[in-house]
Formats: structure tokens, sequence, C-alpha cells
């Protein structure tokens, strides 16, 4: 079964006004539990709309959401227990932080949904363990981390419900590479530890490229596209008509393709990439001693 | 060519707000200089200072130690702050931060009207440096209705329309998707090419830095690298040790290369590599 699933959902912004606009339209999605699925679109494609439905923060103009086979919108009791079911981490969470110490900011949302003190203590050394936060920051301020440590805190506080979907918008906005690179595998150790289904928004196709097994595409409010990493890079060039990028290498692959040398598949990675290469060269190497 | 921006033995201590605190040292000895008319991109991770580097070339900071030059003048005198300024214009990470008007073309003319710019100079100024920026047509909308990268443009706009020698860019595309990123980095590279702006443009995206004349790389406070894109990138371990990116299909031929193929290493596009890959096979 579908841990998310929506039916034609759509979200008018302005609703009876001359501006009036359909943020996201027609919308149906079926995403299995265990995932970790990239979500790409360009701004204004409604990425950001759509997730805000997934825990119920935003209302559907028309249609529905399922989390876990129920209608997270019958009744404000499952409303209420979506919003913990699913953790949503917002752009730049650092700014949200607002407790005196690590820990306890962390516990904030343990703490509301009634956890005795054991259990919080114990949510909050597994969520500082899953983003590699070791036990001497418990007693620190937030304010006097780094950028990034600040943001591994505030993922910490969502994984502290532990939520059976985790989504992310742009977790890595404004890191340098490597602290794009120590987030992104944080979230992809942590997703291989929980086997739970995580939602990632990222302007980077390279990232999702590396690390996701599933890609949504939103464009211009719809779903442009949903399936693997293979399936949706083999339409890179109507993705890139429609604004996105594609890692450079598929582009690499697509441009030697069209000069006469075939894959015989998406290529979108560095290691794959050399391996075709390297076994190109050697088949040439065999008679022409290049290697 | 004369140096426009010139570094001498620069180095730069934050003082701490208690005063018995150490300061904490930044910068260590850089030398650094830019000639009129070129396009350098810096790079460096997070707290590498490279910030704080572009901080001293219009006076917002000046050195604990050394003498940063901006068109021969020294920057340490304050009374030669706004003259400075007026030399080199700087444009931040997040738009929403540098739009103080209401209306695109008065945030544009901001400056000027500070300055005491005659009104149909500060009009003609306004509406050179918003078509020079692709905005002309939204020159009367509201900042808000605008997308992150049209906003960007449009502080660029208000730094153009001072004619300034040169612009410094912190890392300008950082909270833009990849279409308001490539009209950015489009808007940047025709003030350099056709106006002849001297651009140093602070990034952490490896493909901007790769279309920059020189790359400045910063690590630790000091300058690690100075050269061209292709010498820069061909270091990939290097680069990787101090936590950098180097394009994908730089990458590639790096990795082709230890695994024993003689490719050439310096390719940094798309078009690079295909062209080496078809020379590798006709050979």
């Amino acid at each position: 079964m579908a841990i998310i699933k929506t039916e034609h959902l759509t979200h008018l912004y302005g609703k009876g006004t001359p501006f009036e606009k359909a943020a996201i339209h027609d919308v149906n999605l079926e995403i299995e539990e265990g995932e970790l699925v990239g979500v790409i679109g360009h701004t204004g494609s409604g990425k950001s709309t759509l997730i805000q439905h997934l825990n119920g923060l935003l209302k559907p103009t028309s249609g529905h959401i399922y989390i876990d086979g129920t209608d997270i919108f019958e009744n404000t009791q499952i409303l209420q227990k979506t919003r913990f079911k699913v953790g949503l981490v917002f752009q730049y969470p650092e700014y949200q932080l607002f407790e005196e110490t690590v820990e306890k900011d962390i516990a904030f949302g343990p703490k509301n949904l009634g956890f005795t003190e054991e259990q919080i203590n114990e949510a909050v050394s597994h969520a500082m363990e899953c983003v590699g936060l070791s036990d001497k920051f418990r007693k620190k301020s937030p304010f006097e981390l780094s950028g990034g440590q600040k943001r591994r805190v505030a993922i910490a506080g969502v994984i502290a419900m532990r939520p059976k979907v985790l989504i992310l918008d742009e977790p890595t906005a404004g890191l340098d590479p490597k602290g794009r690179d120590t987030i992104l595998n944080l979230i992809s150790d942590y997703h291989r530890a929980e086997k739970n289904t995580v939602l990632l928004v990222s302007h980077s196709m390279e990232d999702v490229a590396k690390y996701c097994s599933k890609v949504l595409v939103m464009n211009q409010g719809s779903v442009f596209s949903y399936g693997t990493v293979a399936e949706t890079f083999s339409r890179a060039d109507e993705i890139e008509q429609i604004g996105l990028s594609v890692p450079q290498v598929t582009r690499l692959f697509s441009l030697l393709s069209k000069e006469g040398f075939e894959a015989g598949e998406e290529v979108y990675t560095i290691a794959r990439a050399k391996e075709i290469l390297l076994q190109k060269f050697l088949q040439k190497g065999g008679t022409n001693d290049v290697i | 060519m004369s140096d426009l921006i010139e570094f001498k033995h620069v180095s730069f201590s934050y003082h701490q707000m208690e005063e018995e605190a150490e300061p904490i040292p930044v910068l260590h000895d850089v030398n650094l200089s830019v000639k009129k008319g070129e396009f350098v991109a810096v790079l460096g991770h997070n707290g590498s200072g490279k910030s704080t580097l572009a901080k001293h070339i219009n006076a917002i900071l000046q050195p604990s130690e050394g003498v940063v030059y901006v068109d021969a003048i020294d920057t340490r005198d304050d009374n030669m702050i706004f003259e400075i300024r007026q030399h080199v214009g700087m444009v931040f990470q997040n738009p929403d931060n540098q739009i103080v008007a209401t209306i695109v073309e008065e945030d544009v003319a901001f400056a000027l009207e500070n300055l005491g710019v005659e009104p149909k100079e500060i009009r003609k100024r306004v509406d050179a440096a918003l078509k020079g920026v692709g905005m002309f047509a939204y020159r009367e909308h509201a900042p808000h209705q605008l997308s992150g990268g049209q906003k960007q443009r449009v502080a660029i706009a208000g730094i153009i329309a001072m004619n300034p020698d040169c612009i410094v860019l912190d890392e300008p595309t950082a909270m833009l998707d990849p279409h308001g990123r490539r009209e950015v980095l489009k808007t940047i590279q025709r003030l350099n090419k056709e106006h002849g702006t001297t651009v140093i443009l602070i990034t952490h995206f490896m493909d901007e830095a790769a279309s920059a004349d020189r790359v400045v790389v910063v690590d630790g406070g000091k300058v690690l690298m100075d050269d061209v894109p292709k010498a820069v990138f061909l270091q990939v371990e290097r680069m990787k040790e101090i936590g950098l990116d180097v394009p994908q299909v730089t990458e590639l031929a790096y990795e082709l290369n230890k695994a024993g193929v003689p490719f050439a290493p310096d390719v940094l596009t798309v078009e690079e590599f295909a062209a080496e890959f078809k020379r590798m096979m006709e050979a």
C-alpha cells in the first residue's frame, strides 16, 4: 500500500478574487513506503505547496490526501496525528531554533507528543546520533553553533518525533559542497537505517541522481513525471525544456550519442560514466594499444 | 592593464565583545591583485574567509595589518570611503535584504538620489541599468511580485546605476533556482564582456567559477591557489581535500586518468570532454 497518496489534489490561492491562481492542479500521486524521493521543480512549480499538504499545513481546495491509507482531513484527531507522522523540515530550518540548549530544542516535539522523560531522552539521543551530533552538544546553546550544525539540530528536532515520513525542503540551500555532502550522507544513512519514507526537495539534479531512488518532477502545478532516476533522465531533453537542469554527465552522454556513441542506458553518475567509458577504451585498446 | 584592486600582506581579525578575549584571526597575509576588466571567481568553504576578503574591497572592513588599494586609494583612509564605494559596488546573497523601495525603478534610483544626482541624469542611468540586467519591462512592478532571480538582477541594477568600475558579488545565486542562477550569471557575464566592468564573484557553484578568467581559492584565511580555471580544477584531489567540488566532467577525466587512460585532464565543459573523447577514439 502506498504510504502517501493524493487524489485529484488541487489548491487555489486567492480563490474567488481576481488573483486566483492554481498552485497545484489535479495531482495524483502514489508513493510507496521506504522510498527516498527527490522532488524537483523550478520556483513556482508547486512543489512547496504540494509538500505542505502532505502533513495538513495547507487544506486542499479539492481532492484528497491519504497517509497510510487514511484521509488526513477526515477529522481533527487524524489531522493532529498526521502532523507527527509526517515530519516537515522547512527551508533554512535553523531560523526556527529557539531553546536555550540543543537538547531542549530537540526535545520540544517529543515533549508535545506526551512522551515520558525517559522516552524523550532516548528520542533526543537517537535524533542527535542520526544527524551526527555527539553528546557534548547537548548542553550547548544552539546559537553558538555553526550554520551547518544549527541546521542539523533543526533536522534532529523533527527526527526526534519518529515520523514515518520525513520531508525536507531544500536541506542543503546555502551550504558549501562539504556541508552539503555531510547533510545528504546523513539523510541517506538515516533513510537506510530507519527504512522509512523520505522526500527531499532539491534544485540539484546531481544530488538527486546520487542519493534518491525515485524522482518526482513538478512543472506548472502538475506532476511532470514520477519514476526511477533512470526513467526520469531518459527524458533529459524534455526536462531541460521545462527549465530544469540534468547532471553534467547526463548532458555529456546525450552529446556523445548525437555524435554516434551510444551508451545503451541513461548515465547520471560519475561512477557509471567511468565504467562505460573505460570499457569503451578497453575495447579499442585491444587493437590500438590506447591503454 | 593596471591593477584596480590590490591586497598587500593583508591580515584581519575580528574583535570579540569582551575586551580581554583574544581576537579571532580570519585572514593571514593575503596578497592579491585584480586588473581592470577581469572576471575573478573566489572559491572557499564556509568559514574560509572569502566573505571577509570581499568586504575589504569596498572598505566595509579595513585590514588589521597590511593595505588594500582600490584604484590606488588606501581603504584605511576614512575620508575616501565614499569615493571607494563609488568604485566598488557589492551585491549580497539574499535579494530580499537589499531592496528598499516599493517600486523597482525607485529602488534602482535610491543610491543616485542619495548622491544628489540630477533628476534627468537619474532617469537616464536607471533606464540604462534596468536594460542592462534585462529588467526594464518590470520597472513599474513591486519587488515582491518578482522571482528571486529577478530581484537579484534589480539589486545588480541598483549597483550598476552608480557606474562602478568593479562589482563584488557574495554568493548572489545561493538562494536561487537553476533558472534564476542562469539569469543572474548571464547578466554578470554580459556586464563584464560588454561594459568591461571588473567582476569578483564569490560562489559555491563550480560551473560559475569555470567561466571566469581566474579562480582564487581561499582556505583558512589564506590564498591557496590563484590561477586560470583549468589549472585550478585540474587539482581534483586538492580541491576535494579542502571541501570543494570540481565540474563533473573534470572529475570523470581525472578518474579515467587514474584508471590508466591518457585522457586530457583539463576539460571543464561537456563540449571539451566530447572533443577529447572523439580525438581519442580516432587516434
